[in-house]
């Protein structure tokens, strides 16, 4: 069906156009040349920052990928101009198509030749004992009665019986193609172009800046229309927006909504096993067409639906939750009274600590942390570590540490503990600063240990008394020189210590002795060490009490985390007081006025392919010629798809015509 | 070269109508049980399914046997279940057969089975080793059913929140791929009368059942997970399962372009091939081929739609370029272009036979690949 009239003279160069376009070859080429373009944004990520493309492909391939539009591939022009080639090619098809697959529905062909007939791969003849007229008419019934359009015609020298049955088929084709194209177009309403376009004339401008959507430009705002868009906004709890942002490459636009959202709550639920159930928003939506506001529950899966705009559910963040901090000292104003801080996250304030001043940026708040916690029992225990908050503390010259600090004292071998995690960049995983938890479950125990190992006088005082002890045990004779140096090396040791822990004193060892008393001398500066730490951590006992097994373990806790306080980098810990939690709900609002198009293309579409693959075309057509008294039957048939199948129906029918006409005799 | 004869043998009348009343019965039973509990949703699906499974049955006997044990295998393991989720562990039949773990641990056996069986009929030119190879194919079908309906029933049990029709992750969709994929071969082994195509497609189902395995006991992947919200919707008893009727017959067509090009190639090297002798006509696994791409090709549109449908009511667009609906579009734009090429331009035997079998590739890539290496808002399964 695909051949066309070939005229004599020259085709025009039109003609030849329509004929290139409504071609198979140009067809199936598209197909694959689409299915091909199309796998490049599945590869590359699209509509990400900027910055991570430059970051990742280097400053001159990001250009080449931006100019071929890579980054938004979907909607660059050559991926445009492909899928529109493929809507132009099969509206071709289809004009030219149309005509004669018309004709073929309606017609019930009646122009074949018995030699035709023979001809045909579905054929037999065999003759009946009854008259011309007689058989024609049995078969005729035996036909229609099988389902068949039946059309009986005199011609010379016999009667043609012409049948049909899925004269649909055709529009199987007609439907598919056909909704290729309505889906195309349907979905071209509801593309950017428009916008893109707005912008190439220069009436839109893309925003970059990180503004507040009250202080975004006219010239990147849409005012409120019929057009597309599929945009998103948080809106915190308690708070109201009325409008959305449009992303769009490595900005954003906003899109003015005619009516005001309000989110009231938002919750998450969760299973039994900590993972999220539900994400659900309590709405309400104000706008002065309506009598009342609408107020409504929406959650994933559960979208509102007001005017052709769709409201979903799609995301969460922190919506500016107030926390009540303490700050203990680490640094030199150890073991002072915490000092109160209040913030929001995402708040930045210049706070008095360390030498120089910190920015203290809140970032993010946590109620829970459902974490992996395997035990002997459980590998694959979960459970609860509760409310965290995370924050940066960023100095004077802008370099900044991330801290993760949790509410609530976490286990470890049976001991509690303040827990903050920290790291330099985002692409680190955190390390911990584990604080252990004094009898009265407060901070205030570690600090005033920390307090008096930062107390120099306390410190020499301790290793004068550790000197003399230790001088006074060793009986033999020695001179004042050695009493100066050991409480030399004892003081060196705990600052050495306090300035980065175990580590710090090892490198101390390994560099400041020869190689051949490192082992042996090592050892002992290492118990020596040990000892002022714990003689400092009990300096407030009276002689006569007795140490207990918490307190070691507690020293041995302390002083741990002491060593470590200079990889933590934080002049205070942040301990969480109280918290007031505020989400904020990620809704995603779109316009889509080409939805009910596609969906009418859809649904044709899925009509079309099943009446094109299984309602076949079938056409049978029996002549008839008298044969003396008798008659003689040229049976043939054939179907548009499927030929072993129809086989079988050939079969079938032929027996089924034989029987009608009785005692046939096989010519 | 084997001649196959095609058996569109209709059952008999008196037996079509049992059947249909069988179904009829049972969505009535379902209705007075749990009407009252049922959404206009639901209702929908119970008429729906039993109007599929109606049809189906219509004139394939073997269909209506697997739905009737099917049936009753899952009925006992939910009897002997009761209310305890741990009877699964201390009841024989549970614990052995009918749990679900059991059960598909059973359909893998099975399967495997099978196919060794296929070959060694081929092989062996057996007869009754065929046969045994469609008894293991059927029991393997019938075996990973009731896991899945067992399953089901299971993830109730955990608790209430947690149940869900288990289609819902990589190892749930494995399982049905290798139902459907089997049960699309039974029916083409029952309508051309041929057995000697089995063993090429139970190997992509055995294939299948290699990656089940490894994923349960390596990955631990077994367990019944809770649903995390996007997936909570209607739309995935449908989408899903449409979606897989098109991989398991695309997974059937490059199977039988396997048999094709094997069996072409030894013929063309050598007239009297005794491997060729018993492969059938080259014409009809080409046909078989078509067949199943229509299929596919059928329902891997409906379930793209019902894909954009659900993707309209729970991302906010009906279509998002995402990278499991861009390979979706990539599987049925390739499936499209060869069916032009072979009903229009008219091209068959090895190039289309090529083609069907990198279209198992395109397709692998669309159902395991973006899983695995692209991710995107497609949140089930990942490796
Ligand atoms: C996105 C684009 C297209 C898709 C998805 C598509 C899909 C299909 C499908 C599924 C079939 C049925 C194949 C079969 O019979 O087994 C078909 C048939 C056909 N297509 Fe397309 N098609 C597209 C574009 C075109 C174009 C551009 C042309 C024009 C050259 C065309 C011409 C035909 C013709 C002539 C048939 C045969 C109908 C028949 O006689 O049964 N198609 N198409």
């Amino acid at each position: 069906m695909s051949d066309v009239q070939q005229s004599a003279d020259k085709p025009s160069f039109g003609r030849k156009l329509i004929l290139l376009l409504g071609s198979m070859d140009l067809a199936i080429t598209l197909l694959l040349v689409l299915a091909i373009a199309s796998v490049i944004g599945t590869v590359l990520q699209q509509n990400q920052p900027y910055a991570d493309y430059v970051i990742k492909f280097g400053p001159f391939w990001f250009d080449v990928f931006e100019a071929a539009g890579l980054y938004d591939v979907y909607s660059a022009l050559w991926f445009l101009v492909i899928l529109a080639l493929l809507v132009v090619s099969t509206s071709v098809c289809v004009t030219r198509h149309t005509p004669s697959m018309i004709k073929e529905m309606i017609e019930i062909r009646t122009h074949v030749k018995e030699k035709s007939l023979r001809a045909m791969k579905q054929s037999d003849q065999w003759t009946v004992a009854s008259g011309e007229q007689e058989s024609a008419a049995e078969l005729a019934a035996a036909l229609s009665q099988s389902g068949y359009r039946v059309r009986q015609v005199d011609k010379e020298g016999g009667i043609l019986i012409s049948a049909m049955k899925g004269s649909l088929n055709r529009l199987g084709y007609l439907f598919t193609h056909v909704a290729i194209v309505v889906i195309c177009l349907g979905g071209l309403l509801d593309s950017n172009l428009p916008i893109k376009f707005a912008e190439w004339r220069g009436d839109i401008k893309v925003e970059t800046r990180n503004l507040a959507s009250d202080e975004v430009p006219m010239e990147s705002r849409l005012p409120v229309g019929n057009q597309a868009f599929r945009g998103s906004i948080q809106i915190a709890e308690g708070r109201v927006a009325n409008v959305a942002f449009l992303p769009l490459r490595d900005g954003y636009l906003v899109q003015e909504l005619p009516f005001v959202l309000k989110v009231k709550d938002f919750r998450i639920e969760h299973y039994t096993t900590g993972q999220p159930k539900s994400f659900e928003t309590d709405l309400v939506l104000f706008d002065d067409d309506l009598p009342e506001p609408i107020e409504t529950t929406i959650s994933v899966n559960h979208p509102l639906i007001h005017k052709g705009y769709a409201i979903y559910q799609s995301s969460f963040a922190d919506g500016g939750s107030h926390l009540t901090m303490a700050a203990w000292p680490l640094d030199e104003n150890a073991g002072q009274a915490p000092t109160e801080v209040n913030g929001r996250i995402f708040d930045k304030r210049r706070m008095p600590w360390g030498q120089d001043g910190l920015q203290l940026e809140l970032i993010s708040f946590r109620p829970f942390n459902i974490n992996p916690d395997p035990t002997e029992e459980d590998p694959d225990n979960i459970r609860n570590f509760g409310p965290s908050f995370g924050f940066k503390l960023r100095t004077p010259t802008g370099e900044a540490k991330e801290y993760v600090n949790y509410m609530a004292p976490v286990m470890k071998d049976g001991r509690a503990f303040f827990l903050s995690g920290v790291r330099s960049s985002p692409a680190e995983e955190f390390g911990y600063l584990y604080i252990p938890i004094d009898r009265q479950g407060s901070v205030k125990g570690f600090s005033d240990y920390l307090k008096r190992l930062r107390d120099q006088t306390l410190v020499k005082q301790t290793a004068a008394e550790m000197t003399k002890e230790t001088l006074q045990q060793m009986s033999d004779q020695t001179g004042p020189q050695v009493a100066a140096s050991l409480q030399e090396t004892l003081e060196r040791l705990v600052s050495l210590y306090m300035q980065g822990g175990f580590v710090e004193v090892s490198r101390f060892i390994e560099t400041a002795l020869p190689a051949e008393q490192q082992e042996k001398l090592g050892q002992a500066y290492l118990s020596m060490l040990r000892e002022m730490l714990a003689r400092i951590f009990f300096a407030e006992h009276d002689e006569s009490q007795t140490v207990t097994e918490a307190e070691l373990l507690f020293l041995q806790d302390a002083a741990d985390a002491i060593g470590s306080l200079t990889r933590y980098g934080s002049p205070v810990y942040l301990s969480l007081k109280d918290y007031q939690h505020i989400q904020a709900s990620g809704l995603q609002i779109a316009r889509s006025p080409g939805k009910s198009t596609v969906y009418i293309g859809c649904a044709l579409l899925i009509l079309g392919v099943f009446i094109l693959f299984y309602l076949p075309q079938i056409r049978f057509w029996a002549m008839v010629k008298p044969d003396g008294d008798k008659s003689r039957i040229v049976l043939a048939g054939m179907s548009n798809r499927n030929p072993r199948d129809f086989e079988l129906l050939f079969e079938q029918v032929r027996q089924r015509l034989k029987a009608v006409d009785g005692n046939s005799t096989q010519a | 070269m084997i001649t196959t004869t095609m058996n569109k043998t209709r059952s008999p009348i008196a037996m079509q109508w049992s059947w249909w009343l069988l179904m009829a019965l049972a969505a009535g039973l379902l209705f007075m049980m749990y009407g009252s509990i049922l959404d206009g949703y639901e209702i929908g699906i119970v008429i729906f399914s039993a109007a599929m499974l109606g049809w189906m049955g219509q004139n394939w006997p073997g269909f209506r046997v697997h739905i009737a044990v099917t049936t009753a295998l899952s009925l006992i393991a939910v009897q002997i279940y009761g209310n305890d989720l741990s009877a699964g562990d201390s009841q024989f039949f549970l614990n052995y057969i009918l749990s679900s773990q059991s059960a598909i641990m059973w359909m893998s056996a099975l399967f495997v089975m099978a196919t060794v069986a296929y070959f060694a009929a081929l092989f062996a030119r057996s007869e009754f080793v065929g046969k045994v190879g469609s008894a293991l194919t059927w029991s393997g079908v019938t075996m990973g059913l009731v896991g899945l309906m067992v399953r089901w029933r299971e993830s109730y049990l955990i608790s209430h929140d947690v149940g869900h029709i288990p289609v819902s992750n990589l190892y749930e969709v494995f399982i049905l791929f290798a139902v459907i994929t089997g049960l699309i071969y039974l029916f083409y082994e029952r309508r051309y009368q041929t057995r000697a195509m089995g063993g090429f497609v139970l190997l992509v189902i055995s294939a299948s059942v290699g990656f089940i395995l490894w994923y349960a006991f390596d990955r631990n992947a077994a367990e019944i997970q809770p649903l995390v919200p996007a997936l909570q919707s209607y739309w995935m008893k449908i989408h899903v399962p449409a979606n897989f009727v098109g991989y398991g017959a695309f997974a059937m067509a490059a199977m039988i372009g396997v048999a094709y090009l094997l069996t072409s190639s030894l013929q063309k090297r050598n007239e009297q091939s005794s491997f060729a002798a018993v492969m059938p006509e080259l014409g009809v696994m080409e046909d078989v081929m078509y067949k199943a791409i229509a299929l596919g090709f059928a329902f891997f549109t409906v379930a793209t739609i019902l894909g954009a449908l659900w993707a309209a009511e729970a991302w906010g667009g009906y279509w998002s370029w995402d990278p499991k609906e861009t390979w979706a579009l990539i599987v049925w734009l390739n499936y499209a272009a060869w069916l032009h090429m072979r009903m229009i331009k008219g091209w068959h035997g090895r190039p289309m036979a090529w083609w069907a079998v990198i279209g198992l590739f395109v397709t692998l890539f669309a159902f395991l690949g973006v899983n695995m290496f692209l991710g995107g808002l497609h949140s089930y399964g990942e490796l």
